[in-house]
């Protein structure tokens, strides 16, 4: 690690110690490329992929949670975990603090409504608009979908047009179609 | 843009000038890494309230150069009434290429650079500091300068 990095690091546990910080990140190495995992204080706030520019991610954090954003690993070290184990074939829910603030409304209630959706198994954007009680939604489920902070955290992919056909996702159609692969194969 | 940017983005872009303006004052090792992270520390405190555009880098190397005095007058008791002012930039070499290119000078001659031009020190005082005598501080400043005026003009040759 050459001084900058340490120096960074040192100042970015200094800045946790002392409350200083809004936002802290860490990158994580998936099957899908690279992850960007953000926390707050109450918990995960925000995964993405690098499709979407990280700095671009960073820099809407700054805008809706606040400009006190440093790179830590620390807070979301169990997220990792958990996500290798998911990518390993050996777990099938996550079970972490999230902070949801970044939704809200109707999207959040169907983002909420994603983990209902178990491993494995899939549904129509028609049946999660149905299962929140509002049938004719179907749009409305869509969006929610699109604009979920927290994908694979929150499993948006396992929603699937009524036809079929895979519909869209952040991190791409074939991220969403490697996701479904991956929970076909039995868990280890 | 509403807001300004992540401060990480700050530290990624800034980070480098702003460890080569405390180490080129201080000397490289810890008094640097102290300044360097007393500058960043102080930086997040403020960073929320900092004006939106506002010219990031400069506002740095003014914290970094309280951090840097803060340091050289622990290290050193001298006493002074009032913080120095920044001495006027040589033409040619703005606050970044100056900083940028303080690496390829002599210790001697980066430290005096970094006292006069980025801590604000009268040559009449660096002595107190450096040792040696106001007149030689100046001329290897000045040769200094030069040397960086020249890199910075004909930026492919390495001295």
């Amino acid at each position: 690690m050459n001084e900058l990095e340490t120096l960074k690091r040192d100042l970015a546990t200094r800045a946790a110690a002392e409350g200083l910080l809004d936002v802290s990140y860490r990158l994580f190495d998936s099957p899908l490329g690279t992850l960007l995992l953000a926390a707050t204080e109450q918990g995960m706030v925000r995964v993405a992929f690098s499709r979407e520019d990280f700095d671009t991610v960073l820099d809407a954090l700054a805008a809706k949670v606040g400009v006190r954003i440093l790179e830590r690993h620390a807070p979301l070290d169990g997220a990792a975990r958990q996500l290798e184990e998911y990518f390993s074939h050996r777990r099938e829910d996550f079970t972490l603090e999230l902070d949801h603030r970044l939704s809200s409304g109707y999207r959040l209630e169907v983002q909420l409504a994603l983990p209902a959706i178990t491993y494995g198994h899939t549904m129509s954007y028609k049946e999660l608009a149905a299962s929140t009680g509002r049938p004719a939604a179907v749009r409305a489920v869509g969006t929610a979908c699109a604009t979920n902070p927290l994908p694979l955290v929150l499993p948006c992919h396992r929603v699937l047009r009524s036809d079929g056909a895979l519909g869209g996702y952040l991190g791409g159609a074939d991220a969403k179609r490697a996701l479904l692969d991956l929970e076909q194969g039995p868990l280890g | 843009m509403t807001t300004n940017p992540a401060f990480e983005l700050v530290v990624r872009r800034h980070g480098t000038a702003v460890l080569r303006m405390c180490t080129a004052v201080l000397g490289p090792g810890h008094d640097a890494q102290d300044a360097w992270s007393e500058t960043f520390l102080s930086a997040l405190r403020g960073y929320p309230s900092l004006a939106t555009g506002a010219n990031v880098e400069a506002w740095l190397i003014t914290i970094a150069r309280h951090k840097a005095i803060d340091i050289l007058r622990a290290r050193h008791p001298v006493p002074v009434e009032t913080l120095p002012q920044m001495a006027a930039l040589p033409d040619g070499l703005g606050c970044t290429e100056l900083i940028d290119s303080l690496h390829s000078l002599t210790p001697l001659q980066r430290q005096v650079i970094g006292y006069h031009y980025l801590l604000g020190f009268p040559y009449a005082e660096i002595p107190a500091y450096l040792g040696g005598n106001a007149a030689s501080l100046r001329r290897a400043a000045a040769d200094g300068i030069k040397a960086l005026r020249q890199k910075h003009q004909n930026p492919e040759e390495t001295p």
